[in-house]
């Protein structure tokens, strides 16, 4: 369960997010849904303690993220965006070094890391070093890595990007896996067939803030229109659609 | 502590693999050092002693109006070769590099000699190259020899004790002993020791935060329960261990080397056994913290590997500016300098070469202020690594 309270957070000049509430409850895939500099990063970076927002409250599972950050972090299992391995190490290692630091006790993390691997269908390739490793292969890896001590939230800053037909595809399955298991997904995209063919609820934000939120029906209903495309560029609004 | 140990395990095997780390920590900084140490001894060596035991090539003009100068200087350690050009010729052929140095004496000198009159010469040479410079000083002092024997047979032949004109004799008497006068020139070693031993760490320490950045691990890193702190310490444990490792086999590859190299033609020995070894590695390793938190807190200012690896270059310099400082105010250890690192461990690695006998208490103060240098460079190293904008 994730909870996120009037955020705000700028860099410099810049306001990156201005006014951003919603919430991700269990059991569901929520999408963040925007244009690209609508503020998404920045939003699922506060929730995954990478930087503090200037006002406004995050909550992981009840709990203020500001108060205790590596609580809120066992938690969460992170995707960031563009979320790169070491590439000395193999797959394998790179999800135990993650399971190590995650205070995953010795005598169980081989089998943890195991299941992962088998989770994600990375096998074939789990002991070889990532150096050149593909985009979709990487990913794999990359959310193995975030995902290996089974964390109730589970949050991707655009996962499907660089991903071809079948990676994604492999992707999204894996996503509803982690949901029919009861835990919180909750993804950004600035794809909205994307966010469409995945999410339970979507949450559109513009400009650095939330426009409208709710099921893909209830959004439909409220912009009136038929068609998702449509009510996604009548609630980003034309300043949105700028951008 | 679990998380330091995890990081500090995890990037030992990391850069084990990593072929760049293992190059520049294992080959280039060990043995950049000692090769460069060889050739520029051995050059030194070859340009002192070769030029004294050559017979000066001496290049004469107008040499037939001076015979008995002539014939003094053939009985010298000399090579004579007679030129006839003008005078003005000569000069040029000198400016062209065609000769290092010409003699010319010039057809007054004859009647100037026989009246007791000042007889002149000229010494055509260009002074920037040290070669002539060095030809030149022989040939002074082989006609000022003669000189002052005629000039000693003209005061006998007057009935004076050419003692008269010779107030002052000034006897030197050289204390320094041959290891001593090794010194000299070992003191370079203390600078490629500090120098192999930054090159072994630099690779890991732009990694921490330059490294991860682009490699897109740094944002997932810092997502983990564990504090930067923690982090950014297992990260400098495992820089200070190649740089540890870089060290001693930069030391082991020195003495090695010393071994090679004629030192004992200048008469000078050098202590460099196992002891001094061990001694060298454990004066130089408690500047390991400051070099390595030194370039972290570099690289991370920068946004790409490469831009963190050209500052990082101008970090390595930093401690080699106490070194020449030591050089050019010609520096004795002292408790005061032992409070400076990098020039503390220069001191005391020149005492070491010249096998004086260290004392304790300089070691323990130089390694003292060493990691006390370190510790706050670390503190600014995990200050600069817990800022937000370490990210963008």
């Amino acid at each position: 369960m994730i909870e996120v309270q009037k955020i705000a957070k700028s860099f410099g000049a810049v306001q990156a997010v201005r006014d951003v509430s919603f919430s991700a409850p269990n059991g569901r895939i929520t999408g963040l849904l925007g244009p690209n500099g609508a503020g998404k990063s920045t939003t699922l970076r506060v929730l995954y303690t990478a930087i503090s927002p200037d006002t406004g409250k995050a909550l992981i599972d009840g709990q203020d993220v500001a108060l205790d950050r590596q609580a809120a972090r066992r938690r969460i299992g992170a995707l960031p965006h563009g979320a790169g391995l070491y590439q000395q190490l193999t797959a394998r290692e790179n999800i135990a070094y993650f399971a190590a630091m995650q205070g995953i006790a010795k005598n169980v993390r081989a089998q943890k890391v195991q299941n992962m691997i088998d989770l994600l269908e990375i096998n074939d390739f789990a002991d070889r070093r990532t150096k050149g490793f593909s985009q979709g292969q990487k990913t794999k890896v990359a959310l193995a890595r975030a995902l290996v001590h089974e964390p109730q939230n589970v949050i991707l800053d655009e996962p499907t990007n660089g991903l071809d037909v079948m990676a994604t595809r492999s992707l999204r399955s894996i996503i509803r896996k982690l949901r029919d298991q009861g835990k919180c997904v909750l993804f950004s995209s600035h794809v909205m067939q994307e966010v469409a063919a995945l999410c339970d609820e979507i949450v559109i934000i513009a400009n650095g803030e939330v426009s409208i939120s709710g099921t893909t029906e209830q959004i439909q209903q409220r912009t009136g229109c038929d068609d998702l495309e449509d009510a996604f560029v009548k609630a980003i609004g034309p300043a949105g659609a700028a951008a | 502590m679990r998380h330091i140990l995890t990081v500090f395990l995890k990037e030992i095997r990391d850069n084990f693999r990593d072929r760049r780390t293992m190059m520049s920590a294992l080959v280039f900084g060990p043995l950049f050092g000692p090769v460069m140490f060889a050739a520029i001894i051995t050059l030194t060596l070859k340009q002192a002693t070769g030029s004294a035991e050559k017979p000066l090539p001496l290049v004469l003009l107008g040499a037939d109006n001076a015979p008995s100068l002539v014939a003094h200087l053939e009985q010298r350690d000399t090579d004579i070769e007679r030129l006839e050009l003008a005078r003005d010729e000569a000069i040029e052929a000198v400016r062209a590099g065609d000769y290092d140095m010409v003699l010319i004496i010039p057809p007054s000198f004859g009647e100037q000699w026989a009246n007791a009159e000042v007889a002149r010469v000229e010494l055509v040479m260009d002074t920037s190259d040290s070669d002539a410079r060095r030809q030149g000083s022989r040939a002074r002092g082989m006609i000022n020899s003669y000189g002052s024997q005629i000039g000693s047979l003209r005061l006998v032949a007057r009935g004076i004790n050419p003692e008269i004109t010779r107030p002052i004799a000034i006897d030197e008497i050289d204390t320094s002993t041959p290891s001593g006068r090794a010194g000299l020139v070992l003191g370079m070693l203390s600078y490629f020791l500090l120098f192999s031993m930054l090159m072994g760490g630099m690779y890991l320490a732009i990694d921490t935060t330059a490294g991860e950045r682009e490699r897109g691990s740094l944002e997932p890193l810092l997502t983990l329960p564990a504090t930067r702190s923690a982090l950014l310490i297992g990260k400098l444990a495992a820089t200070c261990f190649f740089m540890a490792l870089s060290l001693a086999l930069s030391v082991t590859a020195f003495a090695l080397v010393l071994g090679f190299i004629p030192l004992q033609q200048l008469g000078m020995s050098v202590n460099f056994g196992p002891q001094q070894v061990i001694t060298a590695f454990l004066v130089t390793l408690p500047f390991a913290l400051i070099g390595a938190a030194l370039m972290t807190v570099v690289a991370s200012f920068t946004k790409s590997f490469k831009e963190a690896q050209s500052y990082a270059t101008f970090a390595i310099l930093v401690p080699t500016l106490p070194i020449i400082v030591a050089g050019v105010m010609n520096v004795r250890p002292s408790l005061e300098w032992m409070t400076v690192p990098s020039m503390s461990q220069h001191l005391l690695i020149l005492d070491l070469v010249k096998g004086e006998p260290l004392q304790p208490l300089f070691i323990a103060v130089s390694a003292g202020s060493s990691i006390l240098l370190g510790i706050i460079m670390t503190l600014i190293a995990i200050f600069f690594y817990k800022r937000e904008s370490l990210l963008m």
